[in-house]
């Protein structure tokens, strides 16, 4: 299908799916769903098109929120702060935008582009530049490739809105999360403006229906009685890596960041061995009985083992039954830039990343 | 004189009444049967406790309920008041309008008008934009004209800085004389959504209030009990006079869970431990924290998301009633209960039905005290496989729950109560100890009678604009004011609990206060 609306039930397996894939992280998508939802109860209309309808020459826009989870949770967004960034930048480049992008398939801002795009009566293209959930702006395929950050535009709900121009992708992220902190702990960013002959080399394809297929998925086999989390592998190509119950949960604050670490203990044919999770917002590597079995870039996400729920990383504890996956990243995050960008070093782990399809042949499953 | 007090809790199947001297010593208790009105229940209960137990009227100075007449209304949707809608922060907010995820039918016989207004506060206390004070007026005039029975008011960032909406309180009581004006700072905590749907709730359930304190007014003038003063327990296992309730009855949704709990505590003086409150359709498994329920993040009520303080509690269909089958050679144990027609159905009782009682009667577990009750039924009538193999599933169940609701893997202290308590073992995986003290059935009873005066005050601070000590201050003082307007005796006003959240992410280290403050009754 190149292009097809969105109606509520897609909505719903769309923030599930964005949950999976948000691997823990990239905020609760329950306001995003919500906001979604309104949109297309006031009877707007949410397209979605393909990658391949972009025209070579077509002006797109990534959109997206930033900040923090507990401000999206208490000031509710007016819907119209991304608007004024678009409006901004169509301004300073003196085009009107042709489509809209997301930048992330995972968390919130997965449902963030749907609002713009319902709001403009702009089509939404199915695709992104994470595939997954990342902490920061410079963590997408588009940065990899050469596309510039800025100018970038910037606005709360009051209106106001600041474009920006910045040395680097860096310095960009740096002087935007100042002004988020300004605009009262929430900013609404057009980012990334770039022409559909980079954008197609650029993106990630497909994220959008794989969000749904992967919320589908879960949901029809509950409906069937299947077992959700085999559906969902199959969907994203994924392995499964343990199952257990949550022993232990600690958390340290540092730098802004929500780290942290959980051990598991495992249940059934993992008993006796124990997993442990280190996060900061995302799950970034799974280490098993000392010995690493999945890292970032790949996705390593944590459900409930008997609803198949993804569990972000604020809400693991004790006792929790959860199953943990693993699901292949983008082929464009395991080049060497793309490695120097999100690869587990990145993040302070001094480990090599090794594609999770090849250590679970190595570990997981001799 | 020694004066007496009356502890009444509705659960879903009995309602029970116990009468504590001042000493809270049990003097005398009652079970009946839960009536789907709740308050011709209450009043059974209240008449044969004070006949069974010879205590002169004129001694009890206080009856305390735990209720349940808000939650049947809520999820009956029945007899709830029509409230005008008030948010405060636009530009900002506009992206979700209020009630939008709430189950439709709930919404229509609740929604009296949605309006939303410019002003609120970002998390600095800062405003957003100027309070449209025109919009306000034009607003409370036209719920006015169309005749709400409450207001509920929530704006952004209350929790930091209220003055918004006090100025709608200030206005109201202007415009709109003697109805309810509901501020959702009052209610609960940060969370927009959750925060107004909880307002709206408490907004929505003070005409049930207003008309479940006048009838059991009625019935105390009616029994020569016309001095004795009422109270209310509150979700977070204290209670509250009826003066203070019927401004905030969301506070009383789910409340007799708390009463077994805290009830579980008066009973053993153990203030840490997990509690198993076992009835005729379900145990719920909650944990005692320095005496108090351990409280959860968010609870639905009703099918609306909300973030009022509740006891953060799992509960399983698996008690005294609770229906064991043979299915597929698997042995299965509830959630199906036949309630309180055990004593028709179950085996014991001559019926034929094998309930989790039946199954813990035939293992010798435990013994009931009714002539009609036969264990020798049980154990020749149920096969021994299947008595061992229900019982060790009964078991496996309510580990498995003990071990989910704890927050760490050492062993702990396990309470058990309620009516159906009597079925468990006297030892339990996870468990240090299993204590089953005297009067267990009443638990609920008794900690409702045995309550607390108390009150919560959460609120966000900045601790760059004011010192820690300072903020403290702030909250526990507005806490025990709470507390006294609740109904506690002032000199008797205590901090019981004083936590504070770090706000993650936030500049300006911004940090959730939440103060506990509770005394004695004032009677």
């Amino acid at each position: 299908m190149v292009r097809y609306h969105l109606y509520k039930t897609d909505v719903e397996d769309l923030v599930v799916g964005a949950a999976v894939l948000g691997t823990g992280g990239g905020g609760d998508p329950y306001i995003g769903k919500l906001m979604v939802i309104q949109e297309l109860e006031r009877g707007r209309r949410i397209e979605i098109v393909s990658i391949d309808e972009v025209d070579g020459d077509a002006f797109i826009v990534p959109v997206a929120a930033m900040g923090t989870p507990v401000v999206l949770m208490e000031k509710i967004p007016s819907g119209k702060e991304a608007l004024y960034s678009l409006r901004l930048l169509e301004g300073y480049f003196n085009r009107r935008v042709d489509f809209i992008s997301p930048i992330e398939a995972g968390g919130v801002n997965s449902t963030i582009p749907l609002v713009v795009g319902a709001e403009r009566g702009l089509p939404v293209i199915d695709a992104d530049g994470m595939g997954r959930a990342f902490p920061e702006l410079q963590m997408v395929t588009f940065h990899i490739h050469g596309i510039k950050a800025t100018p970038m535009a910037i606005s709360d709900e009051r209106g106001n809105a600041a474009i920006l121009d910045t040395m680097d992708n860096y310095w960009a992220e740096r002087i935007a999360r100042a002004i988020t902190v300004k605009y009262g702990g929430s900013a609404w960013i057009a980012i990334y403006p770039t022409f559909g002959k980079l954008y197609r080399d650029a993106a990630i394809k497909g994220s959008i229906s794989l969000a749904i297929e992967v919320g589908k998925a879960l949901r029809e086999a509950k409906l069937a009685g299947r077992n959700p989390v085999d559906a969902l592998l199959d969907v994203t190509h994924g392995f499964e890596l343990f199952k257990g119950k949550i022993i232990d949960v600690q958390r340290f604050n540092i730098g802004g960041f929500a780290r942290g670490e959980a051990v598991i203990e495992g249940l059934d044919e993992y008993k006796g061995s124990r997993l442990m999770i280190r996060f900061q917002n995302e799950n970034l590597v799974a280490i098993k009985d000392n010995e690493v079995v999945a890292s970032v870039p790949d996705l390593i996400t944590v459900l409930d083992s008997e609803s198949g729920k993804p569990i972000t990383t604020e809400r693991l504890r004790y006792g929790l039954r959860v199953l943990v996956i693993s699901m292949p990243c983008n082929e464009k995050w395991r080049t060497s830039k793309g490695l120097e960008t999100v690869g587990p070093r990145y993040f302070g782990y001094d480990i090599d990343y090794v594609p999770i399809e090849v250590r679970v042949k190595r570990v997981v499953k001799p | 004189m020694t004066k007496y007090k009356v502890g009444i809790d509705v659960g879903s199947t009995h309602t029970d009444a116990v009468i504590l001297d001042e000493g809270n010593n049990l003097i005398h208790a009652e079970k009946t049967m839960t009536t789907p009105d709740v308050t011709s229940g209450i009043i059974n209960a209240l008449r044969l406790v004070l006949e069974g137990s010879g205590v002169s009227r004129d001694d009890i100075a206080a009856v305390m309920f735990g209720t349940t007449h808000i939650i049947n209304a809520i999820v009956q949707r029945r007899n709830l008041g029509k409230v005008g809608v008030v948010r405060i922060g636009l530009p900002a907010t506009e992206a979700i309008e209020p009630m939008l995820d709430w189950p439709i039918d709930l919404r229509d016989s609740v929604n009296a008008g949605i309006t939303m207004i410019r002003g609120g506060h970002d998390y600095t206390g800062e405003p957003i934009t100027q309070f449209d004070e025109d919009s306000l007026r034009k607003a409370l005039e036209a719920f006015r004209n169309r005749g709400v029975d409450a207001v509920a008011v929530t704006s952004v960032w209350s929790v930091v800085n209220p003055e918004h909406e006090v100025k709608v309180r200030e206005l109201a009581s202007e415009l709109l004389p003697g109805v309810p004006i509901v501020l959702s700072h009052e209610i609960s905590s940060i969370g927009l959504l959750e925060r107004e749907n909880a307002t709206i709730l408490n907004a929505a359930s003070i005409k049930v209030m207003v008309n479940a304190i006048n009838a059991l007014r009625e019935a105390l003038r009616d029994m020569g009990l016309e001095h004795a003063k009422m109270f209310f327990a509150q979700n977070d296992g204290t209670t509250a006079s009826a003066d203070y309730i019927v401004r905030f009855p969301i506070f009383t949704v789910i409340a007799p869970i708390s009463n077994s709990i805290r009830g579980a505590y008066v009973l053993t003086k153990i203030p840490n431990a997990i509690v198993a409150d076992t009835g005729g359709a379900t145990t719920n498994i909650g944990a005692l924290i320095s005496g108090y329920p351990r409280e959860a993040l968010e609870v639905e009520i009703g099918g609306v998301r909300t973030n009022i303080r509740a006891p953060d509690v799992i509960a399983i269909g698996l008690a005294g009633g609770s229906i064991v089958k043979v299915k597929d050679g698997d042995v299965k144990v509830g959630p199906v209960s036949v309630g309180y027609r055990l004593i028709y159905e179950g085996i014991s009782w001559g019926g034929g039905t094998v309930t989790a009682t039946d199954i813990a009667l035939a293992k010798g577990i435990m013994s009931i005290d009714d002539p009609m009750c036969n264990p020798e039924l049980a154990r020749s009538k149920i096969p021994s496989w299947l008595v061992e193999r229900a019982y060790a599933k009964m078991i496996e169940i309510l580990e498995d729950s003990i071990d989910r609701i704890k927050l760490k893997p050492e062993p702990e202290t396990v309470i058990l109560v309620g009516g159906g308590s009597a079925m468990w073992p006297k030892t339990l995986r996870g468990a240090r100890e299993v204590i089953r003290p005297e009067h267990a059935q009443y638990a609920n009873a008794i900690g409702a009678a045995t309550a607390l005066v108390g009150a919560v005050v959460e609120k966000a601070y900045s601790y760059e604009q004011i010192t820690r000590e300072r903020a403290i201050q702030d909250a526990s003082e507005e806490a025990k004011k709470r507390a006294v307007e609740a109904g506690a005796d002032p000199s008797t006003v205590e901090v019981a609990e004083v936590e504070e959240i770090a706000m993650p992410y936030l500049p300006g280290n911004a940090v959730k206060v939440r103060v506990k403050a509770v005394g004695k009754l004032k009677l």
